[in-house]
């Protein structure tokens, strides 16, 4: 019970502050959207490739840039933590009788809360963009839950990070090197069909792809419902994982001191 | 029998990589009192509060505080204390009100009580005007003072301050500690306070405890502590070198310790003012001219020479030679051992 409420205090200081930074929240929803025109443009030919299936790249587009804008805004998640651990508010909440799991956790809640608004924004826009959803409502409620889940996973894995890199600069730089990467080696913008065969079987272990492959059969009902199970499982045990890995880097954070 | 607030008992911490920032730290605090741990930077005060807050963890050794092993019970030693940390620590993002509504609520304060409380401590720490302001708009001060009503909102039974006013400009430093000495006064809580400032521990502390490199190496009340160096510090400027002719100076009654570097010589006395005119006299006797006389009561900083067998200011500018006095080190006080 008090990790819970622990948790919803952390997570309303953490949403505050971000809205005091609206400029923020502008940059978070400009650069998915930027994506979103841009790639849909770019990309509008790849639709008449020979055995790609969609006659409408914006249609097959849309869910996979949730689910990039989910994984890609999480990462940043430690960036906060580590304003933090330099202010000494980190040291101070550990000197009081704050539920560890709270202090990691309501930053997570925060990242999920805000992109889970940020995914909403995006999907009006797609629709004005000329996307469509097949599965209507309850399919983007399903992509989004799905967003959810992978956000979750790479905000606690940003967070374990941070504690052990403790420096923001390795950070930026570890998620530089690994976000565009993770996103192509998936079906975020491109057919797995029509991949390299050496991609696609990569792809199968990447968390992105499985919430891409997820999102797409939630939101488009490509792939079936069994997809949507099988891929939130393994995206829910992902995310555990990386829960148990921020917990772990707090305790090795505080056995430094 | 009285209680002890806080036992550190052989506390040892080494890090990695570095000497011991620790080395067998002990000294208690008895409840209710200010007790100063005083030393320079880097002498292991930060790693020892960092200890007892639950922060760190001793490689070796135990403490208590509140009643409470902080090993064993961390939980229940965070509920009994509270914390201002030597970096700070509120939400810069946040108002004055909602941090420390932050703070109350994780100790488990509620509704009305708790609103009652802030508005109390703020009222306290003149801060009301400036309640609903985001504490990135604060002065140095006013963050400080945020940062020890943060600290009191539970009421704590034993509260740290790390280098309360080190950064501080010496107006504030001297409200600070009007502050700090309503605390211990009025609310009859224990206070732990570290400092490198040797007036700050005088003026503050009923009892201190000298740390040099992880160990304490005196402890009393700072009046006992300069009592031990039993008189009077006599220093006399003179006006021609004296040549070694110390003839006279020894017969001088109750005085002892003579030194002479050039032109000044340096003794203790009992009774400094009664021994200054037969000084004097056995200097005249010689044919020494002298130019100035002080005496002075033996100061903390007398104290931290006998014990740790450096000057202060040699040891908190990390042994650099004399002269790289206090004021140098003040640029070095945000990097004290923060790690």
């Amino acid at each position: 019970m008090t990790a819970l409420a622990h948790t919803r205090y952390m997570t309303a200081t953490h949403l505050r502050q971000l809205w005091r930074q609206p400029w923020w929240i502008a940059v978070s929803l400009v650069q998915p959207v930027i994506w979103l025109l841009l790639f849909g443009a770019l990309f509008q030919s790849v639709a008449d490739l020979p055995g790609f299936g969609s006659d409408d790249y914006i249609v097959f587009l849309a869910p996979g840039i949730v689910i990039m804008t989910a994984f890609f805004s999480a990462g940043w998640t430690g960036m906060g933590l580590l304003e933090d651990l330099d202010r000494g508010v980190t040291d101070r909440l550990l000197t009081s009788p704050i539920s560890r799991p709270a202090l990691m956790a309501g930053r997570v809640a925060q990242q999920t809360i805000t992109m889970i608004i940020q995914s909403l924004i995006m999907v009006g826009i797609a629709l004005l963009a000329g996307a469509s959803f097949a599965n209507g409502v309850l399919g983007v409620a399903g992509l989004i839950a799905i967003a959810a889940l992978i956000s979750a996973a790479f905000a606690s894995l940003s967070l374990a990070f941070a504690l052990v890199a403790r420096k923001e600069e390795t950070l930026i730089a570890t998620l530089t090197f690994l976000q565009l990467p993770l996103s192509f080696i998936s079906s975020t913008l491109m057919r797995p069909e029509l991949m390299p065969g050496w991609m696609e079987s990569l792809a199968n272990f990447n968390p992105v792809e499985w919430a891409v492959e997820a999102g797409r059969a939630a939101a488009l009902g490509e792939g079936g419902f069994d997809i949507v199970v099988t891929r939130a499982g393994l995206l829910a045990g992902f995310a555990a994982v990386g829960a148990w890995l921020a917990l772990k880097a707090l305790e090795k954070y505080q056995r430094s001191l | 029998m009285t209680t002890s607030a806080i036992e550190a008992e052989g506390l040892v911490k080494e890090y990695p990589g570095e000497v011991r920032a620790l080395d067998g730290l002990s000294f208690a605090v008895e409840e209710g009192t200010v007790f100063g741990l005083l030393g320079p930077n880097g002498a292991g005060k930060s790693t020892a509060v960092r200890i007892l807050t639950t922060l760190a963890r001793a490689d070796e050794g135990s403490a208590r505080v509140a009643g409470h092993d902080v090993r064993a019970e961390p939980a229940r030693v965070r509920s009994a204390i509270g914390v201002v940390a030597q970096r700070g620590g509120p939400d810069r993002d946040a108002t004055a009100r909602e941090n420390l509504r932050l703070s109350g609520r994780l100790h488990g304060l509620r509704g009305a009580a708790l609103e009652r409380r802030i508005d109390e401590l703020l009222d306290r720490f003149g801060l009301t005007e400036a309640a609903d302001r985001i504490v990135r708009t604060f002065s140095g001060g006013m963050e400080r003072r945020l940062d020890i009503g943060l600290a009191l909102v539970h009421r704590p039974r034993v509260l740290f301050l790390d280098e309360p006013t080190t950064g501080l400009d010496p107006e504030v430093r001297a409200d600070m500690w009007q502050e700090i000495e309503r605390l211990g006064r009025d609310e009859g809580i224990t206070v732990l306070l570290t400092t490198h400032y040797l007036e700050e521990a005088d003026r503050l502390a009923a009892d201190l405890a000298i740390v040099d490199r992880g160990r304490v190496v005196a402890s009393g009340s700072s009046d006992a502590l300069k009592r031990e160096l039993r008189g009077d510090a006599v220093q006399v400027e003179l006006e021609s070198e004296l040549n070694g002719a110390r003839a006279g100076l020894d017969r001088v009654g109750g005085l002892r310790e003579v030194t002479i570097d050039g032109r000044t010589l340096r003794a203790r006395a009992d009774d400094g003012a009664r021994a200054v005119p037969a000084v004097l006299a056995a200097l005249d006797s010689n044919g020494v001219g002298v130019a100035s006389v002080t005496v002075a009561r033996p100061s903390l900083d007398d104290v931290y020479l006998r014990y740790a067998g450096r000057t202060f200011g040699e040891a908190d500018a990390g042994q650099a030679p004399s002269g790289a006095g206090r004021a140098a080190t003040a640029s070095h006080d945000q990097m004290e051992d923060n790690r």
